[in-house]
């Protein structure tokens, strides 16, 4: 018996490599225009930015023509957003919706909301957010006890969702709600998708500042919040079937081993071009490290363009790829310890800044969109031993 | 990488004979006649040289899937060895003699000489140096890198083994005549050591692959507190950590094989892959083998159990053609010979 998962190599096509060149060229012209600060646009929220992205066609890359798609390939839209990340440009905006909810809404949702939200995904004027977590559901994301009622034309919303990214920019949320209770054959049963328009009334938006200062993730309170039947994503009481899917595009892409890549590129910046032996060894590792997790990645872009659901795959590129990004500010901060050198040219500053930043935002790496240990739950099913 | 006739012909070889106690006597000095007759029956070993030099002229990339499978055999024969003399002896134009071969030097700091068609020099840990019965190398004549094919009775061999229990000889080469020479067009030690470390880094994911196999089907049958040990969340923990060494392995394997298939010796694309194989290939095997032993316990830990045929091997594997503070110090001095801003660039070179 084998029990082992395999990433068959990828040789990216012609049309990915003159794609990633028409990316870097489109992504220098914004820098020079000001658009974001280069290596400093991940946190930033620009629609406008989002917009001429969506001119492009590089938002909803993948889906089809008549929903405001591109019917491109998933290696294609794997370059575009490996590219993005790599430049940290200010994806925040309509990355959510490109990722996870447009897929969602492609897949379950009704026709007609099919036809009016994913044009306007794909052309950059949706922001969406995730409605998953509660205070009492956190990794045991079928504890929702959020509730849906049916009324007259639709559904009535009451309760709380927490840790929501980018609610309070948001369009709209896909929330996962308690629509019947559990029952005793699955404990999964009795949760339902929904399309929520995060401006209708009775829902209120409470910020919560995270540990570096920033402000990303929200408390969201529902109070009678109205939600028509068009809005309902797939079956009732089936969600559970439905979520796994979704995991496999959140789960292995770029963002799960580039969050904390400017700590490394401002290392090699300040190593300079003849380093130490001990420096070079330990920049050395890294790119080892990070070249063979991004292998892995677009491995798994070849493996849902065959169609296939590589959904431990994506948990197994998840562990490893936080696992490696969080811990490596650590390892560059003893490589390269403060210097007293004061020269213009010392790149010390930049060095420090992207540390600090990194190390601040590490402890979210291995818990945000399904935690370590809920991982290797998942890669442990699929060697079998549960 | 897919599996095709080549591979089966060599997986099947290794079932049949290829057992636990073949490798035990291989290390008690026996020579496992019959797995290595099979091979070269097959034409195995001569996957690398061209039909025109006598061999099978097969793809580089089933000579890797095939090493692969002989990692996860722990296949107590010089295979590798002789898949890369024959690429070598191709290199030099030199037609692929029969019967096991060796390799040297596998070391980017070896050196031997060649002046006329004598050779001088030492060559350390040379793999199977003792079943050879050709060794290929690379000599220097001045700067001009020749290859070199000579009769390993026409050298001295001092015998030495590896914490696998593998033969690791010294060759003297004293003055020894080649049978044959031919210019090895820019060919330098590092590629040799290049297509070394990838062979290895091959056998290294094969090895991974055993042990992990071997370690979940141990979790499923070692009862232990009234359940097997598998449904303890801390050994599932430690199998999914192995797991996800093992699959980086074998990309990064992969990854390299592919890059010589493509690009071939000398290029920057293959330079950069080998140096980020045999390296990540070499943490998951430190990382796995550890991981493998504790889900073993101490039956692990017996001479009986065969767990140690892979994991010695990985460990002693890791220090052949460059281990990997070595090739991490290489890729360190390419990345910042290029500068930050090309990191990225490097990275995606090639894709």
């Amino acid at each position: 018996m084998a029990y082992n998962f395999h990433f068959d190599p990828i040789d990216m096509p012609p049309e990915c490599k003159e794609l990633r060149q028409e990316v870097r060229s489109f992504l220098r012209q914004e820098i020079e225009a000001g658009t974001f600060a280069p290596n400093d646009g991940k946190g930033t929220f620009s629609k406008a930015f989002a917009r001429k992205v969506g001119a492009k066609g590089w938002i909803g890359m993948t889906w089809p023509k008549e929903y405001g798609g591109s019917e491109r390939s998933h290696l294609e839209r794997y370059v575009v957003i490996e590219e993005m990340l790599a430049h940290r440009a200010p994806t925040r905006s309509y990355s959510t919706a490109d990722r996870q909810s447009g897929p969602v809404i492609l897949r379950y949702g009704q026709e007609e909301v099919k036809k009016t939200i994913l044009p306007k995904i794909a052309s950059g004027d949706l922001c969406f957010c995730i409605g998953l977590s509660e205070p009492n559901s956190g990794s045991d994301v079928f504890a929702a006890s959020t509730r849906a009622t049916k009324t007259d034309g639709g559904w009535l919303v009451n309760g709380r969702k927490i840790w929501t990214s980018n609610a309070h920019n948001s369009d709209y949320m896909i929330a996962l709600l308690r629509t019947s209770p559990k029952t005793q054959e699955n404990h999964r049963h009795g949760l339902t998708q929904f399309l929520i328009d995060c401006k209708s009334p009775g829902i209120t938006i409470r910020p919560i500042i995270n540990m570096s200062g920033a402000h990303d993730f929200n408390e969201i309170f529902f109070d009678d919040v109205f939600v028509p039947d068009l809005h309902l994503i797939g079956e009732v009481d089936m969600a559970w079937k439905q979520a796994s899917d979704e995991l496999a595009y959140e789960r292995s892409g770029p963002d799960r081993w580039l969050e904390t890549f400017s700590v490394l590129v401002e290392l090699v910046r300040r190593a300079g071009a003849e380093p130490s032996e001990r420096l070079a060894e330990g920049i050395g590792r890294e790119v080892a490290n990070l070249a063979t997790l991004r292998r892995m990645s677009a491995s798994i872009a070849g493996m849902l363009q065959a169609g296939k659901t590589p959904g431990t795959e994506a948990a197994v590129v998840k562990d490893l790829g936080t696992n490696w990004e969080q811990s490596l500010p650590n390892r560059m901060r003893l490589l390269a310890p403060p210097t007293g050198d004061s020269s213009p040219e010392s790149n010390d500053d930049r060095f420090e800044e992207a540390l600090r930043h990194t190390t601040l935002i590490a402890p979210k790496l291995t818990i945000q969109g399904g935690t370590r240990e809920v991982l290797r739950g998942i890669i442990a099913r699929g060697l079998g031993l549960r | 990488m897919t599996d095709n006739i080549i591979v089966d012909t060599a997986t099947r070889i290794f079932a049949d004979l290829c057992e636990p106690n073949t490798i035990n006597d291989a290390e008690k000095g026996t020579w496992p006649k019959a797995l290595w007759d099979a091979l070269e029956e097959s034409g195995l070993p001569l996957t690398w040289v061209p039909d025109t030099l006598g061999g099978a002229g097969a793809e580089m990339t089933d000579g890797f899937a095939v090493l692969r499978a002989a990692g996860r055999a722990a296949a107590p024969v010089p295979l590798a060895e002789t898949l890369l003399a024959g690429w070598l002896l191709a290199q030099g134009n030199i037609e692929a003699p029969a019967g096991p071969m060796a390799i040297a030097p596998i070391y980017e700091d070896g050196h031997i000489n060649l002046a006329g068609n004598k050779l001088q020099g030492r060559a350390r840990h040379v793999p199977y140096a003792r079943n050879a019965q050709h060794i290929a190398v690379l000599a220097f004549s001045g700067d001009t890198p020749t290859v070199a094919l000579v009769a390993a009775d026409a050298v001295a061999i001092s015998q030495g083994t590896s914490l696998a229990g593998e033969p690791r000889d010294t060759i003297t080469f004293d003055g020894a005549t080649a049978v044959a020479v031919g210019a090895a067009h820019g060919l330098g030690t590092l590629g040799i050591v290049q297509i070394g470390a990838t062979a290895r880094a091959q056998q290294m994911a094969g090895a991974l692959e055993h042990i992990l196999d071997q370690s979940v089907q141990w979790s499923l049958d070692r009862v232990q507190f009234g359940r097997a040990i598998a449904k303890f969340q801390a050994v599932q923990h430690n199998l999914a950590t192995l797991a996800g060494e093992v699959a980086a392995a074998g990309a990064a394997a992969d990854a390299a094989a592919e890059a010589i298939a493509v690009h071939g010796i000398g290029s920057d694309v293959t330079s950069a892959e080998v140096a980020i194989a045999k390296l990540r290939v070499g943490e998951a095997a430190g990382a796995g083998a550890a991981i493998a032993h504790q889900v073993h316990g101490a039956m692990g830990f017996t001479y009986e159990h065969s767990l140690h045929h892979a994991t010695r091997r990985l460990w002693a594997w890791r220090e052949e053609f460059g281990n990997e503070a070595q090739w991490a110090t290489r890729l360190g001095h390419m990345v910042a010979a290029r500068g930050a801003d090309a990191l990225w660039p490097f990275l995606t070179q090639g894709s």
